[in-house]
């Protein structure tokens, strides 16, 4: 019971960046862009957080947390929409494909978080790893009172603010795509730009708005690793494959914010349940490591299958918008 | 398009006009100008970290890249996998299949490569170990190449983000096969494999450690350049690739040209795993591939798969990357730097085709006239 119980925790902490970032790709997935730029975007986003948070604390002797946590998060919100802005900029603007400018974004990104992170305390005189406890104390607070019930406080209140914020930007966002006007307009761009260009709805608007927005709340999920998870520090690569994973669970969850939730809790699961299941060796875990993105493939392979319509990708995907281009 | 007008006051400011053709050495004029702008803004950026003249910077980049002999031959070593997956890549973006899996494909190659090492090292004489070791790693990548291909043939999947996906099994499979290899036991990795013997490198060519490297990657690019421009299937291809309504009216199978052609596009990018294993580095890691699979993707993409030009932009790319290295720990940044830099100057390189496809005309220029 106990263990299980730790490791539905665990497995929601996993999750949560992944959500970040799928509810992320799937605003800009809807909107027509496929934006590959989500991985290194993330890693924008959490090196922006840290260094924010960095040199707020180095520039005072007596560092608030919660001024670092806006500070942290305002960096982290600016730095992860620079990385939509030069996506969208290249792709929409200038016309650019889509996935060659998501994979340089990728490689510059990732470069870009793992420089910093590795250099900045040293770039700013410092010695050794860059550190901001303060800070991430404040991301890592738990709800007063409710996180002390037994078990459920366990299980649903003893996580920091940003878990709580990404459950509710993806109910948000499903509700702004499946009942709003403008979510009306933005599904519209992403299935038939022209057929929306013609109903007089600004296009390149709706991919800048949705692809800097997506960016930045996939940023968030890089703030959320490396303030909640790893409390306030940076580790080369550590974030690892999960903005890929983020782009998996888009479609796990079929363009829907709301069930990328669960989603990515199952992911979460998936990503760390070679260390729960009793009896693996050091290669069957290895083997379990690949579990997500099997079920991944298979979803993939199954919804095009099905062929409803309800289930598919946006239908112009990954290809540019050109008016005079018919 | 004809219409002959003049733009009013009040209209945006300038307006964007789809060029109808450009002669070659505009075009390369305005790559050349983009590859500059890139290098001054990289240039800034070192500056601004590190506060060096930018001028000792670059002469730091070009002696990290090619100032010694064994440098120089790493940067070709580089460049030539580089190619390799670029030209493995063609004819599938040519087909307008986005295989984004060629990191998985290269590394399935470079497992097999590598299994064939270290099981049948002592058994065989090394040409047939280096026969088998090619063949095997081209069936690896070819089989990896194939999943996707047939998904997309039959029910229509969408195949960037299947080998997106593909990319991340095979990196498993390394992990998975690494626990068994490694050596010494315990330290994860795998090790220099018959570092002793020496069975399953590719041996040296005309007295050049790195010959058989040159010689496998150029045939390859030159057959696969007759194989598109000169052969049935090439042209194909790019029936395929230009309309699938075409492809059918005129009987293509397009079922067969998909499948067929995502395996030698996956079976070449698995022969680049083997020249990494077998004729480089000599170990598996998951870093094998190193990202290449994806550079390579944007290597094949701005080349317009012009193989002379592919062997330009790979060789700029790795250049670069060497000598950012070098900079790197010449003034004790960390490494990363080179993908920073990379990373700008594809943003350069790629918004520059924009300027060679469209042109910008101001507000009030007439629209037709020259």
């Amino acid at each position: 019971m106990e263990l299980i119980l730790i490791f539905l925790q665990k497995a929601i902490a996993q999750g949560i960046c992944i959500l970040f970032g799928a509810s992320g790709e799937i605003i800009t997935e809807k909107s027509g862009n496929l934006n590959l730029g989500i991985p290194g975007i993330m890693y924008m986003g959490g090196i922006g957080g840290l260094m924010g948070a960095f040199f707020y604390e180095q520039s005072t002797a007596e560092p608030v947390g919660l001024v670092g946590l806006l500070i942290s998060m305002l960096a982290t919100l600016l730095i992860s929409a620079l990385g939509g802005l030069i996506f969208s900029f290249l792709t929409v603007s200038l016309r650019a494909n889509q996935n060659v400018v998501g994979l340089a974004l990728t490689t510059f990104g990732i470069g870009f978080g793992n420089f910093f992170g590795g250099s900045i305390s040293k770039l700013a005189g410092g010695v050794g790893q860059i550190s901001v406890a303060v800070t991430a104390d404040a991301y890592r607070a738990k709800i007063p009172g409710l996180s002390q019930i037994p078990v459920v406080g366990d299980l649903l209140f003893s996580y920091g603010f940003l878990t709580y914020l990404s459950v509710a930007i993806a109910i948000l966002l499903t509700f702004l795509l499946k009942r709003t006007r403008k979510g009306l307009n933005l599904r519209a761009v992403g299935e038939s730009p022209a057929t929306a260009d013609a109903a007089g709805i600004s296009v390149a608007a709706y991919k800048y708005v949705s692809t800097v927005a997506g960016a930045a709340v996939a940023g968030l999920g890089g703030l959320y690793f490396v303030m909640e998870y790893l409390g306030g520090t940076w580790t080369n690569n550590g974030f690892g494959d999960r903005g890929w994973l983020a782009i998996a669970l888009v479609i796990l969850s079929i363009w829907n914010p709301a069930r990328a939730i669960w989603g990515s809790f199952l992911f979460g699961g998936l990503y760390i349940l070679y260390i729960y299941l009793p009896g693996l060796t050091r290669a069957t875990q290895e083997l379990c490591g690949m579990l997500p993105y099997v079920v991944t493939i298979v979803v993939l392979i199954f919804t095009s299958r099905r062929n409803n319509l309800e289930s598919q990708p946006p239908a112009s995907l990954g290809e540019a918008y050109f008016r005079e281009d018919r | 398009m004809a219409e002959e007008t003049t733009q009013t006051a009040g209209g945006p400011f300038f307006r964007v006009v789809k060029r109808s053709g450009i002669s070659t050495p505009r075009a390369w004029l305005i790559r050349l100008a983009a590859v500059c702008c890139g290098l001054i803004v990289c240039a800034l950026i070192i500056v601004a970290i590190t506060k060096q003249n930018p001028l000792s910077v670059y002469a730091g980049i070009i002696d990290g890249a090619v100032g010694t002999n064994r440098r120089l031959w790493v940067t070709i070593r580089e460049s030539l996998v580089l190619l390799i997956i670029a030209v493995g890549l063609t004819p599938a973006f040519k087909m307008r299949f986005w295989n984004i899996g060629a990191e998985g494909q290269v590394l399935m190659g470079g497992m097999a490569a590598a299994a064939l090492m270290i099981y049948l090292g002592n058994t065989m004489p090394n040409w047939l170990l280096l026969m088998l070791i090619l063949l095997a790693s081209m069936a690896a990548g070819m089989i990896w190449g194939l999943m996707p291909a047939v998904f997309k043939a039959c029910y229509g999947t969408n195949e960037t983000l299947f080998t997106l996906m593909l990319n991340y099994v095979a990196i498993q499979i390394v992990n998975f096969c690494i626990v068994f290899w490694e050596n010494p036991s315990g330290s994860n990795t795998v090790g220099i494999i018959n570092s002793s013997t020496s069975k399953g490198w590719l041996p040296e060519l005309f007295g050049l450690t790195y010959g058989w490297n040159v010689v496998i990657v150029m045939a390859v690019t030159l057959l696969m350049y007759i194989y598109m421009k000169h052969s049935k299937q090439g042209y194909e291809i790019s029936v395929v690739g230009e309309s699938q309504n075409t492809a059918k009216y005129v009987g293509i199978n397009i079922k067969k040209v998909i499948i067929r052609t995502m395996m030698i596009s996956g079976a070449i990018c698995g022969l680049a795993g083997a020249i990494i294993v077998s004729g480089g580095s000599h170990t598996i890691s998951t870093s094998t591939g190193g990202g290449r699979g994806f550079t390579a993707i944007i290597v094949a993409w701005m080349s317009k798969f012009n193989p002379l030009v592919m062997l330009l932009v790979s060789a700029f790319l790795v250049f670069m990357q060497k000598g950012a290295i070098q900079i790197a720990s010449q003034y004790g940044l960390n490494e990363n730097a080179s993908d920073i830099i990379t990373g700008i100057l594809l943003f350069f390189l790629i918004g520059s085709e924009f300027f060679i496809n469209y042109k910008l005309e101001l507000r009030g220029t007439k629209r037709g006239t020259k």
